[in-house]
């Protein structure tokens, strides 16, 4: 199974709530397609999210208000939607829609 | 290749300010941050040397936030203030246990004294009995009344000179939106102040962080790894509130000073001497401020309490209604009783 992509997803602030409130998980994903922020959100509504998808996915990106880091950065600053995984990256939701 | 951060440093950059669009380093960032609310404080003048300040802890992001960057700047810029956190405990089952938990957590990072107050306390009914009474359609008019009342009870326990509260600029421009939307024009015109409050008989309440965006707030938390505790209000998430959030950020994406640029619109509006202005009293139940007489959380305590628990909920002459209502009741129950005692 060479080339496989191993990630981890994390969640915080209240986002691990759609996500069967697991906070952190290793996923691998298959090799058969170039994966992107952009395919990632799109497994995981169709295979982790559980409750309200609204909550978390509007179009084909995050709900504003939903930060992601990638390796402990701003997805801004790597190209948002367009950027490509790597292995062993680490993907971070962190929900700002929850009271302060 | 990694983007470097705007300041020359040479550091690789974390984020982009939504600001500023800058791309900054961590470290540029947390001088960037906390210098700005520095600036805040200073040129509004918040404090004076020597005050006591509250700081409104509820456990959530801003609050944690707000007390770790003002102990920080306290002592950075010896500012001479003794900060106290003041905590409102609504007896909600699982939401404010958790909570509190974190709020006691901040006392002890940051060494500052902690008091805790219930609504149990306070008015002798707790948000879970609340609820019980009441059903979860209206129960975040009384968890919203009671707990603004609720801090300006604690902070005269205190003995505080000001509140500092945790309301960060996304908040306030959902405010200033939903107050245009229901055209409340008394809290359209005092909700972008930094200050209020403040006269006589009233303890001013500040928001140090009016100026700071909610992702760099949660960015900062992130980063500095504070511990917050994050659960909407269990009973009701504010439906209105999540609309007017949900529309900034949309906005925000196609044009990301929009945020400023309505706080910006709140404070320059001006209202013509005809819009009627509330005159800002105080209640002479329970001895605070409030606009109306008597005030709104007395009203709501009085319905608890006679078992009439919609009375302040809808119009005023309504509730009036309910109370004579029940009066006359009463009265005839007493008349029964007395007819059939004769017996
Ligand atoms: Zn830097
Ligand atoms: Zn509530
Ligand atoms: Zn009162």
């Amino acid at each position: 199974m060479t080339g496989d992509l191993k990630i981890v997803l994390e969640f915080s602030a209240g986002a691990e709530l759609l996500f069967d409130n697991i906070k952190k998980r290793e996923i691998t994903l298959p090799s058969t397609e170039k994966w992107t922020i952009r395919n990632l959100l799109k497994w995981m509504k169709e295979n982790i999210l559980r409750e309200r998808p609204e909550l978390f996915i509007q179009g084909d990106t995050v709900r504003p208000g939903i930060l992601v880091l990638i390796n402990d950065t701003d997805w801004e600053l790597l190209g948002e939607l367009d950027y490509e995984l790597q292995q062993k990256d680490n993907i971070l939701f962190i929900s700002t829609l929850h009271g302060g | 290749m990694p983007i470097l951060c705007k300041s020359n440093c040479g550091n690789k950059a974390v984020l982009k300010r939504p600001k500023t669009a800058d791309a900054l380093c961590k470290e540029c960032f947390f001088a960037a941050f906390e210098a700005e609310i520095h600036h805040t404080i200073t040129s509004s003048k918040l404090f004076r040397h020597g005050e006591k300040v509250a700081v409104a802890a509820s456990g959530g992001k801003d609050s944690t936030v707000l007390a770790h960057v003002l102990k920080l700047l306290n002592e950075r810029h010896n500012y001479g203030l003794e900060l106290v956190l003041l905590s409102i405990d609504e007896g909600i089952t699982g939401y404010r246990d958790d909570s509190l938990e974190t709020v006691k957590k901040n006392r002890d990072d940051y060494e500052m004294s902690l008091k805790i107050l219930s609504y149990e306390e306070l008015y002798g009914w707790t948000m879970d009995r609340i609820v019980a009474q009441i059903g979860r359609s209206n129960n975040c008019t009384f968890c919203g009344v009671f707990r603004r009342q609720a801090l300006d009870r604690g902070a005269k326990l205190l003995g505080v000179d000001s509140i500092a509260t945790g309301h960060n600029a996304d908040d306030i421009a959902e405010t200033v939106i939903m107050n245009i939307l229901r055209g409340d024009t008394a809290r359209l015109s005092r909700c972008t102040d930094i200050k209020t409050g403040g006269s006589e008989d009233s303890i001013p309440r500040v928001k140090p962080l009016k100026y700071t965006y909610e992702k760099e707030i949660v960015m900062y938390a992130h980063y500095k790894k504070l511990v917050y505790f994050s659960t909407e209000c269990v009973f009701a998430p504010n439906a209105y509130r999540g609309h007017a959030r949900a529309f900034l950020k949309d906005l925000e994406k196609v044009r990301p000073s929009v945020i400023m640029d309505i706080i910006h619109s709140g404070e320059q509006l001006r209202f013509k001497d005809t819009v009627k202005k509330p005159t800002r009293g105080i209640c002479e139940r329970c001895g605070f401020v409030s606009s109306q007489q008597p005030c709104k959380a007395c009203v709501l305590l009085e319905g608890l309490n006679r078992g009439l628990p919609k009375l302040g909920i809808g119009k005023k002459s309504k509730g009036d209604r309910m109370i004579a209502n029940q009066e006359k009741e009463m009265a005839l129950r007493d008349k029964a009783n007395l007819v059939k005692n004769d017996f």
